[in-house]
């Protein structure tokens, strides 16, 4: 299980928790498995397209990515940011 | 009992009046600190409320309520292009509740351009793929990121109370288009509407339809306010009159919200805006005013009452002006600056109602509870 952790935004679907945890090789299975988990919860971060939003960063082992297909190893944890705006 | 439906930047408010809509109880926030462009209540099941919505950070969507209006739940499936279609939905940016011989049926107008209908309430959704995948698309609104500064968007879909096939829709930027088969089909309907920030010419389309209200007095009578002045169309006719060119020149014809009497097709009230320049879109010279016609655009007459003489810079949006159905009608106005502004007579007179808002985005009357 890959330790997933969430920005405030989406606490409303993981029931304000700011750490959860998910099963999956990639960041796509990942999200996926929050998805069955948490539903809405993919869509909020994942356009219909399978493109990740402008205003999200996901993070594994510290790595920043963009790539829905990268790899996620058993001892790395994931980092979804959501950007900080003003007003 | 009346009610008031009042979307913000930052989440919605209801607002329930007692019968002479003196004391108005406030509800809410509903979630707070989320983009609600628009939140409508069901006129087929007041129970049933949708809300589109939109958290700075995240993807967009639509929340129902089965309720009233004391709970929201989020669609399981909220509008999305389908695959294939370049673009994806930045924000829902108006509903529209079906015709009266369809319970459930809604449509939603998003931002890049885009229409969709749910047949269950608003739980899910589905794109009306007869405009989001027409061959015209490109040619009607560009391909990029043309449009206003917050981005294009669809909005005024109407529903002809005759004819639940029968539809009509505003693109900002686009045109206003009609649709005579549930959407499978669209024709552009902008025969005399100026569209002043283009070469000289006619165009079919591209025109800045701003807000179009059916008269419910009279299905075949349309109000629009134009980036390009006011208009009223008599269909079966396809031609539109601008009604704004007998406003007062001081005053000009523009503005973003247009709302039709509820019982009297003649009778219609407009929000005037500077639009010189730079386009301030506030009240020109820092007096609000309404302006109403009695006679269908033919004169207008000014409705300041109430509202401050000077150094009032108030910008109203194009969902954010309403009338509700009672006998002497009440007539609602919604600011950027959070404030609300009501009159129950018809715009004779206006007084505060509510103030210290967040930035209003919409603002609708609800059927009667």
């Amino acid at each position: 299980m890959t330790v997933v952790h969430v920005p405030s935004p989406l606490f409303s679907y993981t029931g304000n928790r700011a750490e959860v945890k998910a099963t999956g090789a990639t960041l796509a299975e990942i999200l996926n498995d929050l998805d069955r988990q948490f539903p809405g919860f993919k869509f909020r971060v994942i356009d219909e397209h399978d493109r990740i939003r402008s205003t999200i960063l996901f993070y594994i082992g510290g790595r920043v990515t963009r790539n829905l297909l990268d790899f996620v190893g058993a001892a790395d944890e994931v980092h979804i940011i959501a950007a900080l705006s003003g007003g | 009992m009346v009610a008031l439906y009042v979307g913000t930047k930052k989440g919605a408010w209801i607002f329930r009046g007692d019968g002479a809509r003196k004391k108005w109880k406030l509800e809410g926030p509903h979630l707070l600190g989320q983009l609600v462009s628009h939140i409508v209540a069901d006129p087929r099941d007041p129970k049933s409320v949708l809300m589109a919505a939109k958290p700075g950070h995240l993807g967009p969507t639509v929340y129902r309520s089965v309720d009233g209006g004391k709970t929201f739940k989020e669609a399981a499936a909220p509008p999305a292009f389908p695959k294939g279609h370049k673009q994806s939905v930045k924000v829902v940016f108006w509903l529209t509740p079906g015709h009266a011989s369809r319970p459930g049926e809604w449509y939603a107008g998003t931002g890049p351009h885009g229409i969709f209908r749910s047949r269950d309430g608003g739980a899910t959704w589905e794109s009306v793929d007869g405009f989001n995948a027409h061959p015209d698309r490109v040619k009607w609104f560009g391909e990029g990121e043309q449009g206003p500064p917050d981005d294009p968007n669809t909005h005024s879909i109407i529903v002809d109370p005759r004819d639940a096939n029968h539809l009509y829709a505003g693109f900002s930027i686009g045109g206003f288009f009609e649709s005579p088969d549930g959407g499978a089909s669209w024709k552009p309907l902008n025969k005399g509407v100026a569209a002043d920030f283009l070469p000289p010419g006619e165009y079919e389309y591209g025109h800045d339809p701003h807000c179009v209200r059916i008269s419910p007095a009279k299905p075949d009578r349309l109000y629009q306010q134009n980036h390009c002045g006011m208009y009223r169309l008599d269909r079966p006719g396809d031609a539109w009159e601008r009604i704004g060119r007998n406003m007062p020149k001081e005053i000009g014809d523009i503005g973003f919200p247009i709302q039709p009497h509820p019982t009297d097709p003649d009778t219609a009230w407009v929000f005037p805006m500077d639009g010189t320049q730079v386009w301030p879109r506030t009240s020109p010279g820092g007096r609000p005013a309404v302006y109403v016609t009695r006679n269908a655009g033919k004169t207008w007459k000014r409705q300041d009452k109430g509202f401050p003489k000077s150094q009032a810079w108030f910008t109203v949006k194009r969902q954010c002006f309403a009338a509700d159905a009672e006998k002497n009608v009440g007539l609602y106005l919604g600011t950027t600056s959070g404030q609300i502004w009501m009159s129950r007579n018809e715009g004779e007179k206006w007084e505060p109602m509510a103030s210290h808002l967040p930035p209003i985005t919409s603002l609708e009357s609800g059927p009667r509870t």
